[in-house]
């Protein structure tokens, strides 16, 4: 078990590293000259060389990519263009309010998800089962900023309810993490449903219907134990999907997160900033992906750690 | 046996694992869904194509008199904020969806497809190193990646198009990469290579063709998916420019007025909503078709 566990470890590390490369390289791919770019069209020579020297565009590139990795290991992402502020101080000053957004998100996805995928898949065929299905197929296909849009107009402007932006208290946080989690809940409905489908139909669930098992214990304690078991992988992957729509849930509703900081940062070719931050996300995200697979493995015991 | 001993007119007989499009379209056929989610598609193509000539406003027509005007009979999905018809708009809008949603799929699948083909196909080092690639580009959440792209090409509805294809990629890759895998260990592909067939013939005559499935139904879906990312990557500003009547930028134009018009980004919602929502249903319908064992 705890050889697994620190072979899959050991796995992540080129994938991280791969993550540090593609950030890296992000500024030089922006066509053109990156320094003129940043410093902006208006700027002289002599000011597009400072920031060439800035950014350590001098040297040789992998000199450069070396100085961006030692420094991002010790938690150095370098220096706003804005505001010359510290990025690491910034994008964590952030950083938690998009992680709460999304897992807070998360968590009401799992929940409204695992009820009707369950209801859904025990009311095979019946009104509640199609119901759920379409309202899913609905929650699917939804922006979610547009999502967002609407609640904000009916139950902010219209009734006057819930506030219209910000977050941190609870009635500012309804609203953002409903517009956020409804499509995952939409996935997690799909995906218990057909899991819960295929494992019903197995042998030891007719079994425990013939001995006499109460319905109730059988869907509940045995059915669901091993439908679970796809359903958790993609719980993890929704939970990294919201990270990332974070982005347009948090300017909608106009949240102080990491998401509304990149795009004002990329409005502002500040891309220190902009790379500092896609890089915390993604670091984060293939961490919780490792702590998904390990979880589950757990869960499924069929599965060969070896 | 080496390649170069190819002596026989590789003329193999049709590919017994390749579905007629007749068994197929009957399948489809038997799901209601699917066929109103075809109908859809194709009404908007025919929309998108045609609609723009019947239009009862010029898209970019400003009318500062009517401006921010609610649903009426004139105006059927009410003005925007320069007095232009939303209803117009959105028609005129419906060829950009779709060809941000065509091109940027076309991108993701071509590039994906190669990439999960050789890597299934050939295995080892270029299956890992592959595969490695499609897990970096698999970390960036979301729309992370495509965000990440257009932000260093620059907003324009071309970069859009290549960041969201681009962002297509490793979902085309994996699935391909998946189904290569089990296709090559089949006994008709052992008989094209004891043929003398080179690998390029049956990559493309003999595997590429057994994979199709797949990679339609993923098109179709991620048609889905391209068209909410561009959209969302429009509402942020980093997309189709203005006037341009692009529907995630008429949300976004609408956002600043939802106190006084509502209005002006319901409609673009609904529209993006109803497009999506026929290319996931007929997606759903077609991998029930056309390949049951992937049904999630």
């Amino acid at each position: 078990m705890i050889q697994f566990i620190i072979r899959r470890i050991l796995q992540t590390v080129p994938v991280l590293l791969g993550v540090t490369i593609l950030v890296f390289f992000m500024m030089h791919l922006i066509p053109g000259d990156p320094a003129q770019v940043i410093a902006g069209e208006a700027a002289n020579e002599e000011q597009v060389e400072q920031m060439r020297e800035r950014l350590g565009l001098n040297d040789p590139l992998y000199v450069q990519y070396g100085t961006y990795l030692m420094n991002a290991l010790q938690g150095d992402l370098g220096d706003s263009i804005r505001s010359g502020r510290e990025v690491t101080a910034e994008v964590s000053s952030r950083f938690w309010v998009t992680f709460e957004l999304a897992f807070y998100s998360t968590l009401l996805s799992i929940f409204i998800g695992l009820i009707a995928g369950i209801i859904s898949a025990v009311r095979q065929y019946t009104f509640s089962d199609v119901g759920i299905m379409i309202a899913a197929l609905f929650g699917l296909s939804m922006p979610n900023f547009w999502l967002g849009l609407m609640l904000m107009q009916y139950f902010s402007l219209n009734l006057g309810w819930l506030p219209v932006s910000g977050w941190g208290t609870p009635d500012r946080i309804i609203l953002p993490v409903l517009a956020l989690g409804t499509a995952g809940a939409a996935i997690i409905a799909r995906m218990t449903r057909s899991s819960m489908l295929e494992v019903i139909s197995q042998d030891y669930i007719r079994t425990a219907r013939a001995k006499g098992v109460k319905e109730k214990y059988v869907i509940y304690k045995h059915a669901l134990k091993n439908a679970m078991i796809p359903v958790v992988t993609v719980i993890g992957l929704e939970f990294g999907t919201l990270l990332g729509g974070a982005v347009l849930t948090e300017t909608v509703f106009s949240i102080n997160g990491l998401g509304r900081y990149i795009v004002e940062s990329i409005g502002a070719r500040d891309f220190p900033v902009v790379q500092g931050s896609v890089l915390v996300i993604a670091l984060v995200f293939v961490i919780v992906n490792l702590l998904v697979d390990i979880s589950y493995r757990f869960l499924n015991k069929r599965i060969d750690f070896n | 046996m080496p390649e170069t001993t190819v002596n026989y007119p590789v003329t193999t007989p049709p590919n017994p694992h390749v579905e007629s499009f007749k068994n197929v379209l009957k399948r489809l056929k038997k799901n209601k869904a699917a066929m109103v989610g075809g109908f859809l598609i194709l009404f908007f193509i025919v929309v998108s194509i045609i609609g723009p000539f019947f239009t009862p406003f010029d898209p970019s027509e400003q009318n500062h008199v009517n401006k921010l005007a609610g649903p009426s009979l004139e105006h059927w999905f009410g003005t925007d904020h320069h007095g232009r018809d939303i209803f117009s708009r959105i028609i005129h809008g419906m060829s950009i969806t779709l060809y941000i949603g065509f091109f940027s799929v076309l991108i993701g699948a071509v590039i994906g497809v190669l990439f999960g083909i050789v890597s299934g196909y050939f295995g080892g080092k270029m299956d890992a190193v592959i595969m490695r690639i499609m897990d970096v580009l698999l970390a960036f959440p979301g729309i992370l990646l495509a965000l990440g792209i257009v932000s260093v090409l620059g907003g324009s509805l071309n970069n859009v198009i290549i960041s969201v294809g681009i962002f297509s990629v490793p979902a085309f890759a994996r699935i391909v990469r998946g189904s290569t895998l089990s296709v090559k260990k089949l006994e008709y592909i052992d008989a094209v290579r004891a043929l003398g067939a080179s690998h390029f013939r049956i990559i493309f005559r003999h595997v590429l063709p057994n994979v199709m499935s797949p990679i339609i139904v993923q098109a179709t879906l991620r048609m889905a998916t391209a068209v909410l990312t561009a959209s969302g990557l429009s509402f942020l500003g980093l997309g189709a420019q203005p006037p341009t009547p692009e529907w995630g930028a008429m949300l976004s134009d609408g956002r600043n007025y939802m106190w006084d018009a509502g209005h002006v980004a319901f409609f673009p919602g609904i529209a993006i909503v109803v497009v999506v929502l026929a290319f996931n249903i007929f997606g759903d319908g077609l991998r029930d078709a056309l390949d049951p064992k992937m049904k999630s």
